[in-house]
């Protein structure tokens, strides 16, 4: 290889990933900073982690977020699996393009429309805002996401395995379950982790949607934000971020050995034919 | 007839009777056949056969009932909404359809929040500013995410799934402590000037902190992966023989890289424009966060009609319109995706 392109290659993957991962360490340094003041390092201390575990309201957002976050995920994880199998297997149906037009919209959707738009349909039949209409605000952008995602792999794999099933008289709810849902697990659980990611991260449509006593965490976080840097919103960033890396990459690993132990049975079944 | 080819279908009752198989799916059926001693299981199940409802009926309408419910219904309310005029009252709007003598509805379509939208130029400008500073950060942002993807291709096999992974990572990670991250870094006495004064590079702290430039850094950092990866995935399938080629027929690596790489990599050079501009064209958290209160656009100002003002129908309408204006983008994303799929 050419030396100087090497050169460029080095520079380039060196000032890009530093970029992408520089704020985040910085951030998650100054929270083990024992000064009050977030650009002054006053040495390690741990008590922002102390201050955040009194302070009741943030765990009362954190605890409605974890609850929000995971029925919606889960609901969203059904609802999208459902979809991602009817755009792929179930051919033409009454409204194929309607619906399919419903699944992409949301996720180019500025979140400030889908959550105004959430908001005043909820007023519209009076329903008193709260834990469940921000579940559901939830729910209806992750399951397109997970549909997405379901779709894609149902698309990459051969659909001549389901049709033997069914030509050997294997009806078409056991032919998803005993083989169409083990090989698309995989993105159903990685569906069910964006779901989960992106309900725990949403600020905006949550704002809209949500009522008293369903205050979500990044509500709180974005509420203490605007009046400043303090080196516990840091604390709580860095739980955040590290749950969130931390599940991510279990969840790529155990994904890529499934990966690779259905490549060695592939390999193998090929091999005793 | 029609009576006689429905009686030689099967119904899906007695097909599930019909079989009856070993394991959990036997015990299914077992269930379900003691369950048809049960009248209203019986009703129910009949009611689901006579109607024609099968189960992929049933599946098919859940996801879309739904959608239909949460996503279109929404959208018809905002339009709604969108024409009718502002009232100090809860909700605070009027009705569009009133019944007059319970026999005619009345329709009062308002057109004044259009008009507002048009005349003060508030709001135009926020429109106008918005694409412009999508527009802009959209071409800084493949500026950085050019030679990210490149180089990421260019490393040895075995990195690639590994430098993939790390920029899919922070996309996974929260939104608004990603953007938070930055105030600590760009603010007057943050990271980034304590450096640079450090170093005797500047003698006056730099003002980044709550200018358009603070919302450009934001808009690059938080939708680098969206250009990344559809960049990397064109750059992948590049073959290194073209670019030897070319350099054995003594063409300089400049030249061979705007004639053969940058050609090869124009779908994912226009892929990843449009996944940066469509989202950065509606952004709130962004201008509002690192933006100064000169910083318009039409998130944040839809955002402060809502909140700040209660004006609901003035907010519909400013959506409509944002919604009008991202039609075009998106719409032309779609017909690039089918050529590229055509082709």
């Amino acid at each position: 290889m050419n030396k100087g392109l090497s050169w460029f290659t080095w520079s380039a993957l060196v000032v890009g990933f530093s970029f992408l991962y520089l704020p985040i360490i910085l951030l998650v340094l100054f929270s083990f900073n024992e000064s009050k003041l977030v650009t002054v390092w006053g040495g390690f201390s741990t008590k922002w982690y102390v201050e955040l575990f009194n302070n009741q309201g943030l765990l009362n957002a954190a605890w409605v977020t974890l609850k929000v976050a995971f029925v919606s995920s889960t609901v969203a994880t059904l609802l999208g699996t459902m979809s991602g199998v009817m755009l792929t297997r179930f051919g033409k149906f009454r409204g194929r393009t309607l619906f399919s037009g419903m699944i992409y919209a949301p996720l180019v959707m500025p979140e400030v429309i889908t959550g105004l738009s959430l908001l005043l349909m909820f007023v519209a039949i009076s329903w008193d805002r709260g834990f469940a209409t921000v579940t559901i605000a939830h729910i209806t952008f992750s399951m397109c996401y997970v549909a997405v995602v379901v779709q894609s792999r149902l698309a990459t794999f051969d659909h001549s395995i389901e049709e033997a099933a069914m030509d050997l008289g294997c009806p078409p709810g056991k032919t998803f379950f005993a083989i169409t849902l083990p090989i698309i697990l995989p993105a159903v659980v990685s569906g069910w982790l964006l779901s989960f990611t992106l309900s725990l991260d949403d600020l905006v449509i949550a704002s809209f949607t949500t009522g008293p006593g369903a205050t979500t965490l990044p509500m709180k976080i974005y509420s203490q934000v605007r009046l400043g840097v303090t080196p516990e919103i840091n604390a709580v960033s860095t739980i955040l971020v590290g749950l969130v890396a931390t599940g991510v990459l279990v969840a790529s690993i155990i994904s890529r050995r499934s990966e690779a132990a259905r490549l060695r049975d592939e390999r193998l079944a090929t091999a005793e034919r | 007839m029609n009576q006689k080819s429905r009686d030689t279908d099967i119904p899906a009752v007695e097909y599930l009777d019909s079989r009856s198989a070993q394991g959990p799916a036997g015990s299914l059926e077992e269930l379900h056949k003691r369950l048809l001693l049960l009248p209203p299981y019986r009703w129910v199940t009949q009611a689901i056969t006579r109607s024609g409802l099968s189960a992929r009926g049933i599946l098919i309408a859940t996801p879309y009932l739904w959608l239909l419910l949460f996503f279109l219904a929404p959208f018809l309310i905002v339009l709604k909404i969108s024409f009718s005029e502002y009232a100090i009252a809860q909700p605070p709007y009027t009705a569009l359809f009133e019944w007059v003598d319970d026999v005619f509805i009345q329709i009062r379509l308002n057109l004044e929040n259009y008009q507002l939208l048009f005349e003060d130029d508030l709001y135009w400008r926020a429109y106008l500013n918005s694409v412009k500073i999508a527009g802009i950060s959209t071409f800084l942002t493949l500026l950085v995410g050019y030679p990210l993807a490149y180089g990421m291709t260019r490393a040895p096999r075995h990195w690639r799934l590994a430098l993939l992974m790390l920029v899919i990572l922070p996309f996974w990670t929260s939104f608004l402590i990603r953007v938070y991250a930055w105030i600590g870094i760009l603010k007057k006495e943050g990271l980034l000037n304590l450096l640079l004064l450090n170093l005797g590079v500047i003698d006056q702290p730099l003002v980044i902190m709550n200018t358009d430039m603070a919302v450009y850094i934001g808009i690059i950092y938080s939708y680098l992966p969206f250009m990344v990866l559809p960049l990397y995935a064109s750059l992948e399938k590049m073959d290194d023989s073209l670019l030897e080629a070319a350099a054995d027929l003594g063409c300089r690596p400049i030249k061979a890289f705007w004639q053969i790489t940058f050609p090869i990599s124009i779908y994912g050079v226009v892929a990843g424009c449009f996944l940066v501009f469509i989202p950065a064209l509606g952004e709130f958290v962004i201008p509002d966060l690192l933006g100064g209160s000169g910083t318009l656009m039409i998130g944040k100002t839809l955002w402060a009609e809502f909140f700040s003002n209660r004006d609901w129908p003035l907010s519909s309408a400013v959506a409509v319109v944002l919604l009008l204006i991202l039609v075009v983008p998106i719409v032309a994303f779609q017909k690039m995706q089918e050529k590229d799929k055509a082709a």
